[in-house]
């Protein structure tokens, strides 16, 4: 069975298979919940609703776990997850910059994802590549030693790959 | 035969300047060559600590030093250096101050006045490989544990070494580790705190991703030493290399019997498991940390109980900084006496800096605590970029403050760094330059542990949020009479009132910058006017007619067209349509764009 939740269609097996290996005595939730994260890139309810459901826990208690922590997503993410570095190392060599520029050419607040479903912009706190700041990372990719302008560049490259 | 290793840092930083790529076109040439007489390595390693000048490599053992080598240098690599013991001069570091070329990695001044305990063997090891790990003398100090010392030797060693704890607040570890042994539990448990939130740090993570064996040992010495049976590394989810590497370094140990069921036949069994953080500054905090392995939300609780009475599943818990776990292998092969005489007599052994920011030299630097913090940003960091000026060095983090230039001159141990309102926290070093805006940056700091606070408690979620807006109006011209002291009178609430240190410490940067930089929140609030000009309320943007040369690189990258003219002529700038974004002052290459 399948459920066909806007862009992703989540199979409940695959939710079974990995809730099933969280039923010990210690469940460890938040890793139940990265993992299914990891697979869906984002926490759909209905994968969330068979968790609950699984393991017998409110789902509310899934969900104070998924807003507290910011590595969950509740909603879908872009196919183009861009992550500005805020860390202090990049703020001084102009991050904030860098950000805006993203920013405008998007037309996305950070946080948000475009329309079309083709880009999410993020902030993080430091991706613990310091030297190379300021940067950006595309789906995990590291981009280093950017200057504002060069964003510009970057940008047009991943929308030319997504036509 | 002769030995070469050609040792090429695949650390996150070089990685993302191509170091993968240039380590696989090495061993591919290598595999085509049969006909020279030098046996040949290639070795993938960890962190260097020379990040910036990414990608790095060492020839070995002539200890030949090659920085920013692309990928298709492969081929020069080889034909000349290798075959031909040739230097490669475009490949050498050149001193910035000197203009000469060094070629070896101990001649280079950023890597002279260190002293790389934890970090020295990164460049022998590939973390993927437990042998390297024990060719550097790795497992020995476990060995000896098992054999000649029990649970109270171990933790006097570690005493005497007066080691204390790396993640920031500087508690004696020997002590920490004492407690939970003294308790009358059975099930008690061990954690390494990897969770590294302070923005602008990486020296755990390059630590766990390079030598992820040697923080294990600590981690078995100590488990051992406490007398506890499991251990957890709670690791960023940020750090996905940090993760693998180290998952890949428990299952060699398991193999080699190094934890586990009895190991090495001592009879003391041990395991550790890897928690993936969830992104949360917070729960870098003890209490937190536990609370977020359990499973549960990372908020901090009273500490009227201690970790080490009452810890993860209410059981005693010893929680160390990776760096603390790290020293401990140290300490027990050379003797506590060895140890104490690095550093000063309160602050022992090494200390490692992420040294960030406006420095010529910027990476992982490893230094004998109460070094002075001038020859750290000068000698090792080779000074300030371009031809600024010092204006202060950040340390410690969201939780610490800033130093200024003319207290430059003191050594770096805990008390000192106190002393002056700062910290040692976990080794963030932020150098700035006059183009930093004091309040900019305290506004900065603040707006962070703001956004960090997990709102459990009054002062902390409340306090915050009030400085943050006070900071905001000062740097929006809207500052007024009376903001400072009513930013000190917060702030004292917060120190005073607040449940963990993230409240209690924050408003130490905005304290800071206010005792030593108080006239830049002084021309803020009466002249709206921001002296490094950086606040974006309050400058604006011109072009200097008679240095601009009409090259028009301006008006290419003004995304709101508000630079006009023709070419060869001094353009102008149309200050109603600019939105101060900075873009045209960053291109100029004449320095014709005035920010005021
Ligand atoms: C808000 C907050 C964040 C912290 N983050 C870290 C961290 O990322 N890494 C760390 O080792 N210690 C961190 N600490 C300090 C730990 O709570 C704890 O004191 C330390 O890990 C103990 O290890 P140590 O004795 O080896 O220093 C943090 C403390 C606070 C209050
Ligand atoms: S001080 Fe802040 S982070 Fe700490 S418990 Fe209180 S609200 Fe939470
Ligand atoms: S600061 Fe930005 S908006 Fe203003 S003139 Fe320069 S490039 Fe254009
Ligand atoms: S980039 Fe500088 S020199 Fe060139 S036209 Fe603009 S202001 Fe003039
Ligand atoms: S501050 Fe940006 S990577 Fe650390
Ligand atoms: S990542 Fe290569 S030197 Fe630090």
């Amino acid at each position: 069975m399948s459920i066909n939740t806007k862009n992703v269609s989540i199979k409940v097996e695959e939710v079974n298979k990995i809730t099933s290996k969280y039923m010990g005595e210690e469940p460890d939730y938040i890793a139940l919940l990265q993992e299914i994260q990891d697979k869906f890139r984002y926490l759909p309810k209905d994968a969330l609703k068979i968790c609950s459901e699984k393991l017998n826990i409110p789902l509310s208690r899934l969900y104070s776990l998924a807003t507290f922590y910011s590595c969950f997503s509740l909603t879908p993410k872009g196919k183009f997850e861009i992550h500005v570095c805020m860390g202090t190392a990049c703020h001084v060599r102009k991050a904030p910059k860098m950000l805006d520029k993203i920013s405008d050419h998007l037309h996305i607040k950070p946080g948000e994802t475009t329309k079309d479903q083709n880009f999410s912009l993020e902030t993080v706190n430091c991706v613990g590549a310091c030297a190379l700041g300021p940067l950006i990372t595309v789906n995990g990719k590291y981009r280093g030693n950017l200057t504002v302008n060069q964003v510009d560049s970057i940008l047009k490259e991943l929308e030319e790959q997504v036509e | 035969m002769k030995k070469k290793v050609i040792s090429i840092c695949c650390g996150t930083g070089c990685n993302a300047s191509g170091a993968g790529t240039l380590f696989s076109n090495l061993k591919k040439k290598l595999n085509n060559i049969k006909d020279i007489e030098t046996e040949i390595t290639v070795k993938n390693t960890g962190c260097h600590g020379f990040c910036e000048q990414g990608p790095v490599m060492v020839i070995k053992p002539d200890n030949i030093f090659y920085r920013q080598v692309r990928p298709e240098d492969a081929d020069t690599i080889i034909e000349k250096s290798i075959k031909r013991n040739e230097i490669i001069e475009e490949l050498l570091y050149e001193d910035p101050t000197t203009g000469k070329k060094i070629v070896k990695e101990e001649d280079i001044p950023f890597y002279q006045s260190q002293q790389r305990l934890l970090f020295g063997y990164n460049g022998d090891i590939n973390p993927r490989d437990i042998n390297d790990y024990i060719a550097t003398g790795g497992y020995e100090a476990l060995k000896k544990v098992f054999e000649n010392m029990n649970q109270e030797d171990v933790i006097k060693e570690v005493k005497d070494s007066k080691l204390r704890g790396r993640g920031g607040g500087g508690f004696p570890t020997g002590k920490k580790w004492e407690a939970a042994f003294l308790t009358e539990e059975q099930d008690k448990y061990i954690i390494c705190n990897a969770d590294e939130g302070d923005p602008g740090c990486f020296q755990d993570r390059s630590l766990i991703e390079g030598n992820p064996h040697l923080v294990l040992e600590g981690m078995i010495i100590g488990a051992y030493a406490v007398g506890a049976s499991k251990g957890y590394i709670y690791v960023r989810h940020e750090y996905p290399l940090a993760v693998n590497n180290f998952s890949h370094a428990l299952k060699q140990a398991r193999e080699y019997g190094y934890i586990g069921e009895n190991i090495l036949g001592s009879g003391f069994s041990f395991d550790v498991k890897i928690t993936r953080g969830g992104g949360a500054f917070v729960c870098g905090e003890s209490s937190a940390l536990v609370a977020s392995i359990e499973g549960k939300l990372g908020e901090p609780r009273d500490k009227y109980v201690r970790n080490t009475e009452q810890g993860l599943w209410g059981k005693p818990t010893v929680l160390n900084n990776v760096k603390t776990w790290a020293s401990v292998p140290f300490i027990i092969n050379q003797g506590a006496k060895w140890f104490t005489n690095i550093g000063t007599k309160d602050s022992t052994g090494t200390m490692v800096f992420s040294l960030t920011g406006k420095v010529n030299n910027t990476g992982l630097v490893e230094v004998p605590m109460g070094i002075s913090l001038q020859s750290l940003v000068f000698d090792i960091g080779g000074g300030i970029k371009g031809d600024k000026k010092l204006k202060a060095v950040q340390t410690g983090g969201p939780s610490g403050g800033c130093i200024p230039e003319n207290k430059i001159d003191i050594p770096l141990d805990y008390e000192k760094l106190t002393e002056i309102g700062s910290m040692m926290g976990s080794g963030g070093m932020i150098v700035m330059d006059e183009s930093t805006c004091m309040v900019d940056v305290s506004k900065y700091f603040l707006n962070f542990t703001q956004e960090e606070s997990c709102g459990k408690c009054i002062p902390c979620r409340e306090g915050g949020r009030q400085l943050v807006e006070i900071l905001n109006k000062i740097t929006q011209g809207e500052g007024k009479e009376g903001d400072l002291v009513l930013i000190k009178e917060v702030s004292k609430t917060m120190q005073r009132g607040a449940l963990c240190n993230l409240g209690r410490l924050a408003p130490n940067p905005v304290i800071t910058t206010l005792k030593y930089f108080k006239n830049e929140y002084l021309s803020h609030i009466y002249d709206k006017h921001c002296p490094a000009g950086v606040c974006k309320d309050l400058i604006s943007y011109s072009i200097i007619e008679e240095e601009c040369r009409g090259c028009q690189k301006c008006i290419k990258s003004c995304p709101v067209d508000a630079i006009s003219g023709v070419k060869k002529e001094p353009h102008s700038l149309d200050q109603e349509k600019c939105t101060k974004c900075g873009s045209c002052y960053e291109v100029c290459p004449f320095d014709a764009i005035l920010v005021k």
